[in-house]
């Protein structure tokens, strides 16, 4: 398995034609307290950068790219009753959704751990 | 994921300039950003949990951001019972009164405090105020184009002004200086601590039982290092201020009141007393008038909201197919443990029960019209 990461902060773990995705913990620390996360419909179809999610803290939403294109095959709905699972383990639990992979080279020119690391600390 | 800061709302136009407490609170590790033109945390160790704190214990909260301004000279009092709607001629030493400015139209150009002072307080000034730091300029602005020459007003921007709040707030405060204890909610004093004049007020924008106190900005970090020694007390940032005043009921400037709405609307119409309202006499009378005899056009009110969608500001508020107002404040309510919002809402729909529906995304959310505030003041009324 293979993760990924975006300049928006989203981690994508590959398995196969799956991808799950999630916020990278650098953004759930930015976000604060998460209050409610809305998720997409099974069956959704996505092309990258389509809104694919909402994260709302006690502040403010924020909307979760696609970092891909595919078509939802799961959402966390663990995250419905426990939306603090964002919280407390952004980068395994607390993930969002998972894609059926629709263009894999879309994949190509992500980063990985080590560059996403980098560029946090650049921020 | 876009919106990575939750803080967009709070970003006003640079250059921002920093506050007497500004090396503290990075020294405490406070996420600072842009509010109304300064340098401001707006957490320390995340917003629910300071909120929780305040409710429970004592929360300290840097508002050196507001304006705080002295008046002194002959016919002082007459010259601000035209600018307010409120009774001043009838404020005792040492009380305070909550306030507005409003404009020629009867628009709410500010909310505020105001005070009498004693004790020789403040170069034995006779009145103080305190307005919202966002306004302050435009305030002031308004306030030398109506006052007539005799009046001086002194803008204190050296002062700092530091917010002590919660249930345990009156024992940590009087542990420190011991006759805090005799001040009831809206009165004030002066005070001396370790040499440091102080001006106190027993008020504030939470709900809890709490203090403002006015602290010369090179002392300030002193007495934030005092109260902060205390058990009782942790430093709170500007979202846990925000989400405990909106549970409190209690509006925003500039989001909740705009110059667009009048008092009576505004449910403020308990800052205008009886005398004013016959005598009249103020910049604004005639919209408080006619809102009282007519009815205002909408209200504000609380919302109540199902499920655990936010309704965030600026959302539309509909009765069936009809809109019927707007949301101008709303967000999660940790102690309420529900998300709440506060709107204007046209008045034959903004009784107390009304059912009515937010769009949020595109979709509706079911909201109730409900009696603020969402969670009861403990203001500290009598001994």
């Amino acid at each position: 398995m293979s993760r990924y990461f975006t300049d928006e902060h989203e981690w994508i773990d590959v398995e196969g034609e799956i991808a799950t995705v999630g916020i990278t913990d650098y953004a759930q620390e930015q976000l604060g307290d998460i209050v409610f996360v809305e998720l997409p419909a099974e069956g959704a179809s996505f092309e990258k950068g389509d809104d694919a999610a909402v994260v709302e803290s006690v502040k403010a939403a924020s909307d979760v790219y696609a970092p891909i294109s595919g078509e939802v095959v799961e959402s966390n709905s663990a995250l419905e009753d426990e939306p603090a699972l964002v919280n407390s383990d952004a980068e395994e639990d607390g993930w969002f959704f998972k894609l059926r992979i629709a263009d894999a080279s879309e994949l190509e020119g992500l980063m990985n751990e080590a560059a996403y690391k980098k560029f946090v600390a650049s921020l | 994921m876009s919106g990575t800061d939750d803080i967009t709302q709070f970003e006003e136009e640079l250059p921002l300039q920093p506050l007497p407490l500004d090396a503290w609170h990075r020294a405490k590790a406070a996420r600072m950003v842009g509010f109304a033109g300064y340098h401001m945390p707006i957490q320390y160790e995340g917003i629910m949990a300071e909120h929780g704190w305040t409710r429970e214990h004592a929360g300290l909260f840097d508002v050196s951001h507001m304006g705080q301004l002295t008046f002194t000279g002959d016919g002082v009092d007459d010259a601000l019972e035209h600018l307010l709607p409120s009774d001043i001629r009838g404020l005792k030493p040492f009380r305070q009164r909550y306030s507005m400015l409003l404009d020629e139209d009867g628009g709410i150009l500010d909310d505020l405090m105001v005070s009498r002072l004693g004790d020789g307080a403040f170069d034995d000034a006779a009145i103080y105020m305190v307005v919202n730091g966002a306004t302050k300029y435009d305030d002031i602005g308004w306030m030398i184009e109506h006052l007539p020459d005799e009046v001086v007003m002194n803008h204190m921007d050296e002062q700092a002004l530091l917010a002590l709040q919660g249930p345990e707030a009156g024992d940590a405060l009087a542990s420190l200086i011991p006759g805090t204890a005799d001040l009831l909610f809206m009165q004030s004093g002066r005070f001396v601590w370790r040499g440091v004049t102080l001006w106190i007020s027993r008020s504030g924008y939470t709900g809890e039982d709490g203090f403002e106190i006015s602290v010369p900005g090179e002392d300030a970090a002193l007495l934030a290092d005092a109260l902060c020694a205390l058990p009782q007390v942790k430093p709170i940032g500007l979202g846990a201020r925000d989400s405990l005043r909106l549970e409190a009921g209690l509006p925003l400037y500039g989001h909740d009141l705009t110059p667009a709405v009048g008092t009576i609307g505004a449910d403020l119409g308990f800052a205008i007393q009886k005398r004013r309202r016959e005598e009249g006499g103020f910049i604004g009378h005639a919209r408080v008038m006619k809102e009282l005899a007519d009815g205002p056009g909408s209200k504000r009110v609380g919302l109540a909201i199902e499920g655990r969608v936010p309704a965030r500001e600026g959302a539309r508020i509909f009765a069936g197919d009809v809109l019927v107002g707007t949301v101008t404040s709303g967000g999660f309510a940790p102690t309420v443990g529900a998300p709440i919002a506060m709107g204007w809402v046209s008045l034959p729909h903004a009784g107390p029960g009304e059912a009515l529906e937010i769009e949020v995304r595109g979709r509706r959310i079911i909201a109730t019209v409900a009696p603020m505030p969402f969670v009861p003041h403990r203001y500290r009324r009598k001994a």
